[in-house]
């Protein structure tokens, strides 16, 4: 520590300096913060306030800033010190903007201040400045599983990129579901016709690419690793395997058609109903001449009946909207119309989706002539020649029907995504048990498995809302809860041809943010460029396995002695593992058990009888902190008694913390993090659950201490609750002083 | 009048087969466009007679797609639009939604199909040969003509009623008594009778009908 030296720096501008004592503040910054350089510049974020700083740096050997100024969020590109470790205190946003105005606030307006400043300095004593993992590795190769329209369009972007690519097809031929289509969709304007798929170019450009390497009749035996340094098996039909090392993973392993047999009533197995994929089969044939049923006749009158066997709500077939058959569907009916106008072609739908440019190709089809009927099909039988479809009018309110030569089902996709892993995990505690059944299914479950991860928790991406192997749809779209493999097309969401494309070129991208990031020893999404990294003290650990359970991003793996191994590659960052541990042997350069631990300790504490109790706030620094920023921001007044520290993820939260601020006297603990459950907004997945969780275990401490349990709570907040955020802060303040004051005060 | 050819392309299996449509779309002025509805219901929701008519121009459309010839040209809805414009306006697949409905009116009318005694039907065949008869519309004729519609005794009573107004217009001599024997008509008649007589040509020829 001989080497360190502190410096604060306090910021008079933006108004600090008329409403704050700034001398009360750097005289607490040098006698309590203990900081050997303390100065204060009238507005340190121009050029010459930087530059001062700078000048410490490389002048005074300063190595340590803290800056009280505004928010951390705020002037991040002035207050840009790469060499020096930094806290920063907020006095702007925290402070000056959310306390009352007028001398009646002054004494509780200094108050906070002089904590901040506090509570910025004793952060800063304990960070570290992150120097980056120096486990770095290097293969900047993209592998792309998967061959059909979205895996080819990410090998070749990635290869276009200047990334070297190794393409793996389970089939003996590249294209996919692609390869079986007749045309697409339109893609491009004017959006009326059906057009060209492009995959024999695509397909052909991939194949004679130099820096692309294809592996046909192959899976993948076994991947293992993290980030810029896969290792992957690749094993052929033959029974050959080839070893390659790969940075990052795209994995583009489609879907399957839902099984026309499981909806008889709809017709399925009748021989004039067919599924888009058989329609699809059956132009390819005709190619572009009036399309023949089985039986070889003409086609003169079909029904496609949208919606088969999925939005339903029996619990019996697909529940979701599978997006792009309400498209294919039209695009299918112009194949007659084109080949012959006078054919009657029905479109019987509840709702037509056509996202996209397909409201153009949906006017299209109307141009044509394609019949457009709202209406829900009860049955489909045969009758006659074909099949007399029975259905619901919804406009007209009627039950009616229609016959036809052909019916249509627009069944939905199913994904691809591998092992489901909560039954995985399931099948190997039995099989680890000694169930020999189980042993027989965790063979059968291997087969399915696409990736076949070595990771601790499991073979495959974890599968989110219907085995689809999201991690988000709007904020994160190709990311996955695992690093550096990356989902796109179909097996993240139900899409069409062309989001998948997009979705491809989207992930190759995330495929080479990841490879470049590992190699400079970087986190990846969210905190992209975080040079700190999870550090354990192996000697202290209790081989709980908490950490390896609940990473939300598998990164975690053990060892032969059931140490945790962490995979800093494939870590985000989140610090859920420090949350985790029981022991408190993790912790990062810059954020750890004691930099929060500390400022905690640091803020003065009042005694029982001041009337101004003290209420700690952990607040989230993805959603929370930017509402309370934005509150500030917006001059939105809350209570001067709140004492807020901004965390990675609330899943970080180590419950010790809780057990400090509470034993060092404060009133109540609030911790604001994102919404969890089905749609959770967290960053990190299963941070906000986690600590929702582990803080439902907190009352039997608290009963213990003598507290009552309102004295700790968890709130939900988002981005945009920068009003919301205000009431909840106002709302605890007035129920903490009904509550009164807490009765730890005054024993440290 | 083919009336009973139409009526012959008409069969119960042939619901749901475009043929009604594809009558509508050849025979009704502003046909071509019913298929481009895309049964949003915006119409419906913004027509002011709404409640008051059988069918809403949404259920019309999609009658005329599910084939429903007679329940469609045997409808009072096309006699009850008002011509305020509000679903043209709205329409998002800019349906001239108005016109259609008068289109489908006038072919309803002109098959015999149309409800018998609607009052709009009524009136607007009175005020069609109304006008005809000479070029020019006479205003008493065709308002005595719209008071005794429903009969004698009704006709004394609206008669009776409006009285006062009607002396007002003759004192201020917006009303001709001497009009009722015949009235005045247009310079050249013969030739007035001579356009309308074309034009109903043109339009038999193009619509298809034969008489």
């Amino acid at each position: 520590m001989a080497d360190n030296k502190f410096a604060a720096y306090i910021c008079s501008g933006c108004g600090l300096g008329d409403q704050l004592d700034v001398k009360t503040l750097e005289k607490i910054a040098q006698k309590e913060g203990k900081m050997q350089v303390v100065k204060s510049h009238s507005f340190l974020c121009n050029a010459e306030g930087v530059q001062m700083i700078k000048d410490d740096i490389a002048n005074e050997a300063v190595t340590h800033v803290c800056i009280a100024a505004c928010s951390r969020r705020a002037k991040t590109e002035a207050f840009h010190f790469p060499t020096a470790a930094m806290s920063r205190a907020n006095l702007r946003e925290g402070v000056l903007w959310v306390v009352a105005a007028g001398e009646a606030h002054d004494e509780v307006r200094q108050e906070m201040a002089n904590d901040y400043v506090r509570m910025g300095c004793a952060e800063l004593k304990k960070m570290k400045l992150p120097e980056g993992n120096p486990d770095k590795a290097h293969s900047k190769r993209v592998l792309v599983v998967g061959g059909g329209m979205s895996g080819l369009t990410a090998a070749f972007e990635a290869a276009e990129a200047g990334y070297e690519t190794v393409l793996v097809e389970k089939q003996a031929q590249l294209g996919g579901w692609a390869a079986k289509l007749w045309k697409r969709v339109p893609f491009k304007a004017p959006y009326t016709e059906p057009q060209d798929t492009g995959l024999a170019e695509l397909a052909a450009k991939v194949g004679s690419h130099p820096l692309i390497k294809v592996h046909l009749n192959s899976r993948l035996a076994e991947t293992s690793g993290a980030p810029g340094r896969f290792a992957v098996k690749i094993a052929q039909e033959s029974g050959a395997v080839t070893e390659e090392t790969v940075g990052s993973i795209v994995q583009a392993t489609g879907f399957t058609g839902y099984d026309i047999a499981r909806l008889p009533e709809l017709g399925g197995g009748q021989a004039n109903v067919v599924d888009q994929a058989g329609l699809e089969a059956m132009a390819m044939a005709a190619n572009g001449a009036t399309i023949k049923r089985v039986d070889g006749k003409e086609v003169k009158s079909v029904v496609f009946l949208q919606c088969a066997g999925q939005r339903d709500d029996s619990g019996k077939h697909l529940s979701y909207c599978s997006g792009h058959c309400c498209a294919t569907s039209i695009k299918q009916a112009m194949y007659f119309k084109n080949a012959n106008p006078a054919i009657d072609t029905a479109i019987m739908y509840q709702d037509l989706r056509v996202p996209g440019m397909g409201e153009d190709f949906y006017r299209s089809a109307q141009e044509k002539g394609v019949t457009f009927t709202k209406g829900k099909a009860t049955g489909v039988e045969s009758s006659g020649d074909g099949c007399k479809v029975s259905f619901r009018d919804l406009i007209l309110d009627e039950e009616t029907s229609i016959n036809a030569d052909l019916v249509v089902l627009a069944t939905g996709q199913v994904p691809t995504a591998g092992v489901e892993l909560d039954a995985w995990t399931q099948l190997t505690s039995e099989a680890d048990g000694g169930s020999a059944d189980a042993k027989q299914k965790k063979v059968e479950m291997e087969k399915v498995s696409i990736l076949n991860l070595t990771y601790r928790q499991g073979p495959d991406l974890p599968q989110f809302k219907h085995g689809f192997a999201d991690s988000h749809f709007i904020c994160f779209p190709y990311e996955t809860r695992r690093t550096g493999i990356y989902a796109a097309g179909p097996v993240r969401r139900p899409m069409d041809m062309l989001q998948a494309t997009d979705d491809a070129t989207g992930a190759a991208l995330k495929a080479i943010q990841a490879v470049e990031n590992a190699s400079l020893g970087r986190a990846a999404h969210p905190r992209s460029g975080d040079l700190s990294f999870p550090q354990v003290r192996l000697e202290g650990c209790t081989q709980c396995k908490r950490c390896t359970v609940e990473c939300p991003f598998g990164a975690i793996d053990e060892d032969e002695k059931r140490f945790p191994v962490f995979n800093e590659q494939r870590c985000r960052r989140c610090g859920t593992c420090m949350g985790a541990c029981p022991v408190r042997v993790i912790s990062f350069e810059n954020y750890s058990v004691d930099t929060v631990g500390s400022q905690i300790k640091a803020v003065d504490m009042p005694d029982e009888f001041s009337e101004r109790p003290r209420i700690l706030i952990l607040a989230c620094e993805n959603d929370a902190y930017p509402a309370l920023d934005m509150a500030g921001l917006s001059r939105t007044v809350y209570s001067a008694f709140v004492r807020i520290i901004p965390v990675r993820c609330l899943g970080s939260v180590n419950t010790i913390w809780i057990t400090d601020a509470l034993n060092s006297g404060f009133d109540g603990v609030m911790m604001m993090g994102c919404k969890k459950g089905d749609d959770y907004q967290c960053h990190f997945v299963k941070g906000s659950e986690l600590a929702h969780y582990r803080m439902s275990k907190i009352g039997d401490t608290l009963t213990q201490l003598g507290l009552e349990p309102e004295r700790v709570v968890t709130q939900e907040v988002a981005i945009t609750d920068n009003q919301r955020v205000v009431t909840l802060i106002n709302d605890y303040v007035a129920q903490i002083n009904e509550l009164g004051m807490s009765p730890m005060k005054g024993f440290n | 009048m083919s009336n009973a050819n139409v009526q012959a392309n008409l069969s119960n299996l042939a619901r749901y087969q475009n043929n009604f449509l594809r009558e509508v779309e050849e025979r009704v002025e502003e046909g071509h466009m019913v298929k481009m509805c895309m049964q949003c219901g915006v119409c419906a929701g913004s027509c002011p007679f709404g409640p008051d008519w059988e069918h809403s121009p949404q259920k019309i459309f999609m009658m005329i797609r599910a084939g429903k010839r007679e329940e469609v040209l045997g409808s009072d809805s096309m006699f009850m639009c008002t011509s305020c414009y509000n679903c043209i306006v709205r329409c998002p697949r800019e349906l001239p939604i108005t016109h259609i409905m008068h289109g489908l009116a006038n072919y309803a009318h002109r098959l015999g199909l149309a409800p018998k005694g609607q009052p709009t039907r009524v009136f607007a065949t009175m005020f069609w040969n109304n006008l005809t008869k000479k070029g020019r519309v006479n205003e008493l004729t065709l308002t005595l003509g719209l008071y005794f519609k429903d009969g004698l005794v009704s006709g004394i009573k609206t008669a009776l009623g409006m009285q006062s107004i009607g002396l007002a217009m003759l004192l201020a001599k917006r009303l001709n008594p001497m009009e009722i024997f015949g009235g005045h008509g247009v310079k050249d008649l013969k030739g007035f009778h001579a356009i309308v007589a074309k034009a109903k040509e043109i339009e038999d020829r193009k619509k298809g009908f034969t008489a």
